[in-house]
């Protein structure tokens, strides 16, 4: 089916989110805060960083003015969506021990019902690589699936990829889809940005009908092909997945590890910031009185000494064996758990590193050592 | 919600300590004793995730019968927060069970073919289970062997049920220890001298084995140094697990997730892991 490409304004977008908002949608979309660009409720498009730009590195990440008016003319930012569908910390359940013995419940919780406005291509790819870990194994995360099943996913096609991105290496962009409910293409020809929209879905198809758009003209979509070619051109690193793999099984009691291991501060940044990481842990919170208890899950990283703690004795104790099991997992076994690879290729993990390590300079690494020996 | 995320109300129906550390807690299930609900069936090599109020969750193998359909057995070294607050339960209160879950010893393997079972230390918990129901299907299997290595004679678990096994003509016993005091007049080395002792039949065993990875290591080195194939050899891996559904990633050993793909895997799925450190 060819999907009809529609011409919206700005005020059209507005008029999306106030309707999913009166469908009972909370919207939540890029907003600046802390000097940088996260994740948080939004109410129009006044909220959303006009004008604001991002340049990324090694370890860096600073805001810019740009000199027009593009509501979404940045990167990705070190949040993901990950956090309204995989919550930073979930309750899990109850208990209650008095004279009437032990009883155990499931949290009774609203389900919030979410429209993600400005979902990158390889955001929506995590969000379905995650999707399989939650939703597609033998069990079924039912904190997940709820929250997964209700949301209203917005995405915006990538035109401006930054210095860390990697995401046509992995297939996840700079284009969005399948599986949002809309993808927009901000055009940035006039003063005014406009946007070339397409729905992917029944209800995105709905929203669009009630914005009486015009058909988009053809002259544009070939521009905005120009433009998905020219950003594809432009990604500031690349990987083969399939050498990388290799190289990590065939590599992995390679010396490079503890070169790693040297620099790598155990500091977890790149698993909080990676969309696709969704290792977690439980705690035991208990009321003084010691009559009730919850049991929450956060969310936890490999890199962290205790992850491993078994029966007293933590097992991967060297921060070289910690990298190696992250990028391993990442890129080569999570073929094997999950038949797709753990990365979308955001550079979230590059950039928000304090350290500079770039996944892509340690598989090329890997690699040299390889073909020396 | 899902009764694997949720843990069920059990009760502890019998508490016995079996060495100085290890205690054993025989649970039950209220609604089985009243009929509405059946004992959650079990396969051999599985565990339950065994919750204490206010403390937290544990994974533990499930070490009794698969065909005690009145309660469930679980034999518990005490090393950490949960499982010493396990020693304190006493028959009549109440802890949470989830499970069970994993994967099995390969039982059905076993027909017409001699098993030798390897057990170190509080591995012979795990595969109590497979030793029960290997009797119960004697006939159908060649000979049925248990090697079994303990540190000293006070760690030495299930002493009775050992020694009422010895005495039977149905299993082979034989038990190796690494110090020896005044009180033991039987053999001592590492368990693995029992398996060179064992005149084996290469092509026609099948050998399970539970222990510290390291026992379990040299163990399966021995079988293959003896003619058995790795495909012939199966082992239970133990890491950290929170959640033992596959979600919460502590448990993942190379590609697997010892949780769901295991505890119980196939020797060839994990050789090259189990000689490597710190995966």
């Amino acid at each position: 089916m060819q999907t009809e490409v529609v011409l919206l304004q700005r005020l059209h977008l507005d008029l999306l989110l106030s309707q999913l908002q009166a469908a009972g949608y909370q919207t939540v979309g890029p907003v600046v805060r802390d000097q940088a660009i996260v994740y948080d409720r939004i109410q129009s498009t006044a909220d959303l960083p006009m004008g604001i730009g991002d340049i990324q590195g090694k370890g860096s990440y600073r805001l810019r003015s740009r000199d027009d008016a593009a509501l979404f003319g940045y990167v990705v930012g070190p949040q993901a969506w990950k956090k309204y569908l995989y919550p930073p910390r979930q309750l899990l359940m109850r208990a209650e021990q008095n004279s009437r013995g032990l009883q155990i419940t499931a949290p009774d919780q609203e389900v919030p019902k979410y429209a993600m406005i400005g979902v990158r291509g390889c955001e929506l790819k995590a969000i379905q690589i995650q999707d399989r870990v939650f939703l597609e194994g033998p069990y079924s995360d039912d904190f997940y699936r709820e929250r997964r099943e209700q949301i209203f996913i917005l995405a915006v096609n990538c035109t401006e990829p930054g210095n860390t991105c990697f995401c046509v290496s992995m297939e996840a962009g700079p284009a969005a889809g399948p599986g949002y409910d809309l993808a927009i293409t901000e055009m940035l020809e006039t003063a005014e940005p406009c946007y070339l929209a397409r729905a992917g879905s029944a209800k995105g198809a709905e929203l669009l009908k009630h914005c009486n758009p015009s058909h988009a003209p053809a002259t544009l979509l070939e521009k905005e092909n120009a433009l998905w070619t020219a950003a594809a051109a432009q990604m500031g690193r690349s990987l083969n997945p399939e050498q990388a793999s290799a190289a990590l099984k065939s590599g992995y009691e390679s010396t490079h590890w503890k070169d790693v291991g040297e620099r790598c501060l155990s500091c977890s940044n790149c698993t909080l910031v990676c969309p696709t990481c969704f290792c977690s842990g439980v705690q035991e919170v208990t009321d003084l009185a010691g009559t009730s208890s919850e049991r929450w899950r956060e969310w936890d990283s490999c890199f962290s000494l205790n992850f491993t703690l078994t029966a007293g004795r933590p097992i991967r104790q060297s921060p070289g064996a910690r990298y190696r099991q992250w990028i391993s997992h990442k890129l080569a076994f999570w073929q094997d758990q999950f038949d797709q690879s753990g990365c979308v290729g955001c550079g979230r993990c590059i950039t928000w590193c304090p350290v500079g390590i770039d996944l892509t300079s340690e598989i090329e690494a890997l690699n040299a050592l390889q073909t020396k020996t | 919600m899902s009764p694997a995320l949720l843990p069920e109300v059990w009760r502890i129906s019998d508490f016995r300590w079996e060495t100085p550390q290890t205690f054993s807690l025989s649970c039950e299930k209220p609604e089985v004793q009243t009929r509405v609900q059946t004992l959650n069936p079990f396969r051999p090599g599985q565990f339950n995730m065994l919750y204490v109020f206010g403390v937290g969750e544990v994974p533990i193998s499930i070490s009794g019968s698969p065909e005690n359909t009145s309660a469930q057995i679980h034999t518990i070294r005490k090393v950490g927060a949960v499982t010493n607050a396990l020693a304190e339960l006493k028959p009549g209160q109440s802890l949470g069970i989830r499970g069970p879950f994993g994967s099995a010893w390969p039982l059905h393997k076993a027909k017409g073919k001699d098993l030798v079972i390897v057990a170190g230390g509080l591995g012979l918990a795990p595969v109590r289970p497979v030793i029960y129901a290997a009797l119960a299907m004697r006939s159908e299997i060649r000979s049925l062997t248990l090697l079994y290595g303990a540190r000293q004679h006070a760690e030495i678990l299930y002493a009775d049920e050992l020694l009422s096994w010895q005495t039977g003509a149905e299993i082979a016993v034989h038990i190796t220890l690494d110090q020896a005091t005044q009180s033991w007049q039987g053999r001592v080395g590492v368990v693995t001298s029992l398996i060179q002792a064992q005149d084996l039949d290469a092509d026609r065993t099948l050998a399970l084995i539970c222990g510290p990875e390291i026992m379990m290591r040299y163990s399966a080195h021995t079988f293959l140094e003896k003619g058995l194939k790795p495909e012939q050899i199966y082992v239970s891996l133990e890491r950290n697990m929170q959640c033992a559904v596959g979600f919460c990633g502590h448990c993942q050993y190379g590609p697997h997730f010892i949780c769901k793909d295991g505890p119980v895997f196939r020797y060839d799925k994990v050789q090259s892991l189990l000689n490597t450190r710190e995966v």
